[in-house]
């Protein structure tokens, strides 16, 4: 096995698993170190810096860190870090003098952007500093998008939206509210220098079984989205007791917990498959229960069972699940029919674009998708760009943050006659944490302690409206805990072979066993010589050049590594070094030096 | 010192013995020792040794003296029994712990200050009466705790950190133990512990005064250029005479001997420790050879390591004594004390 090149920043990247899982790549130990000083401001505008809205996403963020969380492969938990987010958001001072600014010359480049969801916001924040002038087109009377209209205020409430949104719009972009666009063709005739396309896919998902379509039942089937926009503009305000909702993904969750807040008693999600396969996220799930929805797990929908003229129920094939040749195959075992008031179908989202004409040179697929470029965000047409849940389906907020900021990189090019595809790549600084003998730049030791547990508002006051936020967030105590859990993964271990007398001190001394010397050989041989197994096989070796006594080479699994230190303490030639490690993100307008010198910035602060 | 204590959190697929502990439970307090001491990494192969044979850390004695070296035996099984006695007395405390309880398995640590100058005297009658123990010396050619002066074990050139030659000629532990009539003898390294390990094994389950005496640089004081008894020095200069596999008894012995060179040796348990002789012509079960063969290798400035010498169903102190076979704890008071009629007989006996 050739030695690790770590001056590629992948090796170090893939180390901080949680900034590496992160569609972003938050910075999330820099930023809770910074909360563990009580440096709330600075964390939440590192946050932003990535995630441009920190607020929101503390609350409501799908957090693909947290199963990444290294803490998780150690103690089974892995850090809070979606609801630190949240802390450093509520906790932050007025941050408007510290936030981006428009230029008072523009460039005279001018972009349109349909719709103001998330992934349109973010273009807007990353391309208004660099004198766009930028043109919103939204349906809405509001921004937010989904985040807005679909997403309970109990979960995300308005002022927090309000606050992120606004940061972003008094920037100096047009905002067009209540305007939707109905031809691209028109769009395109008012000479923009590009068009971004954030729309969003707005189209529920139909079950087409018997019984839908009868006029009678009708207005007691809804479509879960639809139905939560309703809600939100105060046009629905009650539904009936006994409610069913079809499908176990984010948004039956949301619908499940509105439906309690606006009337109904009784409430069943209904589920093909058994809890292993469904798509929501556990917390959502325990979340639901512990509000005393009761989710029935394989269950296909059959029909809408209709008497007298009025809905009274849906019947459902249960299904008895097993293995065959690999694939899950199912049998019906019987029928039973659920007895209800309303129906709420939750199965999922389509993307819809009949305001496109098909004749501008942008081409669409078999199933009436845009083709887009996976990484410049760039339709068939040079100037028209796709991203969000409009550019491959819906995903979710981070996710379309991630591709507003490389859209914005391409748009930048593209107005600035550079190919789209000239983008420059991830960099990084790497800087001792040593301050002296066994005294570092972090606070090295582990924290035993167990997650700390969200508190929830009480039932009764939870139900008394749907504005009523839930989670109320950390307390200080818990705070200082929850920080303390993080590893610090960022502080990499670093290794300078010739340095390295084979001591094995740093072998014996690793808490965690991560450490081996041993004759070269190839990473497969050397997985099974390791001083622990190598349990995880999706987290890398480090391996060293030959050492200079017996030419054995140094291993490091990179799995479970704690980040404690030790190995570095115990070395007496300073072989192992504690590196801090900084990602350089490039964003639009970024030049090389430029995203050095705003990173070295925030390596001091994270101090 | 470190900065922190190491954590308790351990790699969730570390191994269990049939007692069913992890090697982490055979871990002592955090050492004080220089960063890289060689000391610490005889703590992390006698931690591997207990761990693979089964040691209950409860029925263990931790034995020691003064110097770097002696404080290892905080470092290993803190729930074991232990004296750390006054400089080089360790080889007659340790004699009268084994008189008085000869249940416990007695793991003696030394330096080569502690053994080879102040204790000399101790270490040579120990040898000479047959302690059932592994006596250790972690050997730097160095006073360590002192700060670097020579000791008794320095070659003769070698130099201090300074540059100032030695003058005075070494005495090899292993040459005196063979020359005393040490039933086991092994030389090793503590920056080679894939031959460490099955030797500290072996003299663990010897049946009688196990000396080993393990070449641990001092990274502090003697491991410069001009050492010979540094990490470098002694990576080039090692020859291994035998390499030792240990068989603990309930593993099945896989591999066949057909290998002409392999010599296999049942333990007085069962368990069977195999050696393959690496030099050609070199024989440990002959003392007067061996000895003639590591002093050949002395005097030509080679370490000769491995199992040096080995001799089965020497008469342990005990044995030598014919005490009684239970531990005196175990006696019930009637037989420990048998009262004044039992001495005046005794008494007569000798009129
Ligand atoms: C019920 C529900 C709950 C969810 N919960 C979460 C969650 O907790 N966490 C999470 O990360 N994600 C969640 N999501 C997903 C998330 O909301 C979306 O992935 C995200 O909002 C997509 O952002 P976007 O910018 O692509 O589009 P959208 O947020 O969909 O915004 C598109 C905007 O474009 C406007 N628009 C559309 N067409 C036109 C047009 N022709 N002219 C003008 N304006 C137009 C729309 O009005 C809308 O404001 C949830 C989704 C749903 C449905
Ligand atoms: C009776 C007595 N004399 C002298 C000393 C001083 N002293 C302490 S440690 C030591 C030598 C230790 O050398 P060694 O056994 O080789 O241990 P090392 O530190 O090298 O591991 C000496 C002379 C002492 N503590 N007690
Ligand atoms: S920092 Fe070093 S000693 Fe600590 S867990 Fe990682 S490799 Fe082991
Ligand atoms: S502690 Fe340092 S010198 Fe010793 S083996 Fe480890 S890296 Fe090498
Ligand atoms: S002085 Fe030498 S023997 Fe003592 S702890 Fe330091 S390195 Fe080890
Ligand atoms: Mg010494």
């Amino acid at each position: 096995m050739a030695p690790t090149n770590v001056n590629d920043p992948h090796h170090y990247h893939k180390v901080v698993d949680c900034q590496y899982a992160c569609p972003a790549h938050t910075n999330v130990p820099g930023y809770l170190r910074l909360i563990a000083q009580g440096r709330y401001t600075d964390s939440y505008l590192m946050n932003r810096a990535s995630n441009v809205f920190p607020g929101i996403l503390g609350r409501t963020c799908d957090r693909p860190c947290e199963p990444a969380c290294r803490r998780g492969r150690v103690d089974g938990k892995p850090v809070a870090i979606c609801r630190l987010k949240r802390v450093a958001a509520d906790l932050r001072d007025d941050i408007t003098d510290q936030l981006p600014t428009a230029p008072a010359v523009k460039n005279g480049k001018r972009v349109a952007l349909v719709g103001a969801g998330p992934s349109a916001l973010t273009v807007a924040n990353d391309l208004l500093p660099l004198g766009y002038d930028v043109t919103i087109y939204e349906k809405n009377a509001q921004p937010g998008g989904l985040m807005r209209v679909n997403i309970p205020s109990f979960r995300l409430p308005a002022k927090v939206l309000d606050d992120e949104c606004g940061y972003i719009i008094n920037m100096g972009a047009t905002m067009k509210y209540g305007t939707e666009v109905s031809s691209m063709k028109a769009l395109l005739a008012e000479g923009y220098d590009a068009v971004y396309v954030g729309s969003g896919a707005p189209k529920g998902k139909e079950l087409d079984i018997e019984g839908r379509w009868d006029e009678s039942a009708k207005p007691n089937i809804h479509i879960g989205i639809e139905w939560l926009a309703n809600v939100h503009f105060e046009h629905v305000e009650k539904i009936g007791k006994r409610v069913v909702i079809i499908g176990v993904g984010n948004t039956a969750m949301d619908c499940c917990r509105t439906a309690k807040r606006v009337g109904a008693t009784d409430v069943k999600v209904i589920a093909r498959r058994s809890r292993k396969y469904f798509k929501a996220s556990p917390w959502e799930l325990e979340d639901a229960e512990e509000e005393q929805v009761a989710i029935l797990e394989n269950h296909a929908p059959k029909r809408f069972v209709i008497e007298n003229g009025k809905l009274v129920g849906m019947e459902f094939e249960q299904l008895a699940w097993s293995e065959e040749g690999g694939k899950q195959v199912s049998k019906v075992a019987g029928t039973v029919i659920i007895p209800c008031d309303d129906v709420i179908l939750a199965i999922g989202q389509d993307n819809a674009f009949p305001w496109i004409e098909r004749d501008l040179g942008l081409e669409f697929d078999q199933w009436e998708m845009p083709v887009v470029d996976k990484v410049t965000h760039q339709s068939t047409r040079a100037d028209v760009f796709f991203g969000g849940d409009a550019a491959w389906g819906p995903q979710n907020i981070i996710w379309a943050v991630e591709h507003g900021h490389q859209a914005a990189i391409s748009i930048h090019n593209h107005c600035s006659a550079a190919p789209v595809t000239e983008r420059l790549e991830y960099g990084m600084n790497l800087v001792s944490a040593k301050l002296g003998m066994q005294s570092w730049s972090y606070h090295n030791d582990f924290n035993p302690s167990p997650r700390q547990k969200m508190t929830h508002e009480e039932l009764v006051k939870r139900f008394s409206s749907v504005n009523v936020e839930v989670e109320l967030g950390y307390t200080p105590e818990q705070t200082a805990l929850e920080v303390q859990r993080c590893l610090n993964c960022d502080v990499e271990t670093h290794f300078t072979d010739k340095l390295c007398i084979e001591c094995d001190a740093c072998v014996d001394v690793c808490p965690v066993s991560c450490l081996t010397i041993a004759v070269v050989g190839d990473e497969a041989d050397l997985r099974t010589r390791l001083s622990a197994p190598a349990a995880n096989m999706t987290q890398d070796i480090f391996v060293s050049g030959a050492l200079p006594q017996t030419k054995r080479v140094m291993v490091k699994d990179e799995d479970i590594c704690l980040h404690c230190g030790l190995c570095a303490e115990r070395c007496p030639t300073a072989a192992w070094d504690m590196r801090k490690f900084d990602l350089l993100v490039p964003y639009a307008g970024a030049t090389l030096e430029s995203i050095v010198s705003t990173h070295i910035a925030s390596a001091g602060a994270a101090r | 010192m470190t900065s922190i204590q190491k954590p308790q959190v351990r790699h969730p697929g570390l191994p269990k013995n049939t007692l069913g502990y992890t090697k982490r439970d055979y871990e002592g307090a955090m050492s004080t020792l220089c960063a890289g001491c060689g000391h610490d990494s005889v703590t992390a192969a006698l931690i591997q040794a207990f761990w693979e044979l089964d040691l209950p850390p409860n029925r263990a004695a931790k034995m020691s003296g003064i110097g770097c070296s002696s404080k290892t035996t905080a470092y290993f099984m803190k729930q074991s029994h232990g004296f750390n006695s006054v400089h080089g007395r360790m080889p007659s405390v340790t004699s009268g712990a084994s008189a008085a309880n000869r249940g416990l398995t007695y793991i003696g640590i030394s330096g080569d200050g502690d053994s080879l100058s102040i204790g000399m005297g101790q270490l040579c009658h120990a040898i000479r009466r047959n302690v059932r123990m592994l006596y250790v010396i972690e050997n730097n050619g160095v006073y360590g705790l002192t700060k670097g002066q020579f000791s008794a074990s320095a070659d003769i050139g070698s130099t201090s950190k300074k540059g100032e030659a030695n003058v005075q000629p070494p005495i090899d532990p292993a040459l005196l133990a063979l020359s005393l009539g040490a039933t086991f003898v092994a030389r090793s390294f503590s920056g080679d512990k894939t031959q460490l390990v099955p030797i500290l094994k072996a003299g663990l389950m010897h049946d009688g005064f196990a000396l080993i005496d393990v070449i641990s640089p001092c990274v502090s004081f003697n491991d410069h250029e001009g050492s010979t008894k540094s990490y470098r020095f002694t990576r080039e200069h090692e020859v291994e005479m035998t390499e030792v596999d240990f068989v603990p008894i309930r593993h099945e012995i896989t591999t066949a001997d057909s290998d002409a060179a392999v010599t296999a040796v049942q333990m007085h348990d069962g368990t069977v420790m195999r050696f393959r002789k690496t030099d050609e012509g070199y024989d440990p079960n002959d003392r007067e050879k061996a000895y003639a063969h590591v002093r050949a290798c002395q005097m030509a400035g080679e370490v000769a390591t491995g199992l040096l010498f080995i001799q089965r169903g020497g008469a342990d102190m005990h044995a030598v004594a014919r005490t009684v076979e239970r531990p005196l704890v175990e006696l019930p008071y009637s037989e420990l004390c048998p009262g004044k009629s039992a001495l005046d007989t005794l008494m007569d006996s000798y009129r």
